[in-house]
């Protein structure tokens, strides 16, 4: 076969909605990854006095870090809900296409819901810096 | 591990434009992946246009059509026509299905055919299944059974324990599901596949198969079974309307339960 092509995959096959939120599930995963990293580092300065905080929280009031943080804040959201989908498809629930869709869109509906209201939390209460 | 990108020897490249449908009612383009092993070229993208009036409702018909008054080279498998046999499973129009259920219409603008995807192409839209078959065999898709069958009769199963095979048995094995599976894309030399796993299940699920620990033994592992992450192009996909993701589910859950 060395001497066959491959048939073409990715740069062929529609997206679904189902693959999409699974290839979103691990996206959201890698991210939160990289947020703990960043949870961490506003930890340490907490933990490394007055000055250290002060200019962690200059940082993190930052307009790309606000931003950053709605996004890690949307990731954690959507890692959840959809981590509850997988928790039911564990158990045998879910599979069948009209469900899988039904929770697929909840989870998207859910996970946006919830990084609005979080933010406007924080916005009502003076922003995160 | 997995590779997004095609190898160079697989890029495709654009080909020939047939067909001369001037006062056609109902013209519609074809655009097709062709590979001829005899050149040595790249694969390329060949245009046709036909006239949908003179051939039948259903991609297979069209490409038959082009087979017959177009272009003999078109190379393809076929066989039943009625969505039984499995042999004319391709990608049409982005997802995987059976050219002879598909129809034409069904199709918004040009019709885009490939073969299925992610697999050694022997010509044309006819991929290498052997793998694919190799890990159909592993699964040992027979009845096994240390107990003597009744000397004068059928082993016998009650309607409820019949009824569990629904759903499982009417797989043709047409490679749809398996070749829409991105981790079957990047993994397929050691991840099973939804095909091979439904089938997997359809043994596992019947009353009168008795080697139940065996055919777990076989899947636990890594890569055989747990590479299935829900992904369900597999259900999506299928022509037959069958759900490989949940039988892979209820293999998992086989795997749990016999543990407790």
């Amino acid at each position: 076969m060395a001497g066959n092509p491959l048939s073409p995959h990715l740069q062929i096959y529609r997206p679904q909605l189902t693959s999409g939120l699974s290839i979103l599930h691990r996206i959201t995963g890698v991210a939160l990854a990289v947020g703990t990293l960043m949870l961490l580092y506003w930890l340490v300065a907490a933990a490394q006095g007055s000055d250290a905080y002060a200019g962690a929280q200059r940082c993190l009031g930052s307009l790309p870090m606000q931003l950053l943080l709605v996004g890690w804040t949307f990731a954690f959201y959507y890692h959840l809900c959809n981590g509850v989908r997988h928790l039911l498809w564990d158990t045998g629930w879910g599979f069948d296409l009209a469900t899988a869709y039904k929770t697929g869109y909840a989870v998207i509906g859910g996970s946006v819901t919830l990084t609005v209201l979080t933010w406007i939390c924080v916005v009502a209460q003076g922003g995160a810096a | 591990m997995a590779q997004f990108k095609l190898p160079a020897n697989s890029r495709v490249t654009d080909g020939k434009t047939y067909g001369n449908v001037s006062g056609a009612k109902r013209a519609k383009t074809f655009r097709i992946y062709r590979w001829d092993p005899d050149t040595g070229e790249n694969p390329r993208i060949d245009t046709y246009v036909i006239d949908l009036d003179k051939c039948g409702p259903m991609v297979l018909d069209a490409i038959l059509y082009i087979k017959n008054e177009i272009d003999p080279t078109l190379t393809f498998r076929r066989s039943c026509r009625e969505g039984i046999c499995g042999s004319c499973a391709m990608n049409i129009d982005g997802t995987n299905t059976l050219a002879c259920t598909k129809a034409t219409t069904a199709v918004n603008g040009e019709v885009k055919i490939y073969p299925l995807p992610h697999m050694p192409v022997l010509k044309d839209l006819v991929p290498d299944l052997t793998h694919f078959y190799a890990q159909y065999a592993s699964i040992k898709p027979w009845l096994q059974s240390q107990t003597p069958a009744p000397p004068d009769k059928e082993r016998l199963q009650s309607v409820e324990d019949r009824e569990k095979l629904d759903g499982l048995y009417e797989c043709i094995l047409c490679a749809c599901c398996s070749t829409s599976c991105p981790s079957y894309w990047w993994n397929g030399d050691r991840y099973l596949g939804p095909a091979a796993l439904l089938q997997a299940y359809r043994w596992l699920a019947d009353s009168r198969d008795e080697a139940t620990g065996e055919r777990l033994d076989h899947l636990e592992d890594p890569f055989r079974l747990y590479r299935c992450h829900t992904i369900m192009n597999c259900a999506k996909t299928c022509p037959k309307g069958l759900n490989p993701a949940k039988a892979i589910a209820e293999i998992k859950k086989m795997m749990v339960s016999r543990t407790l």
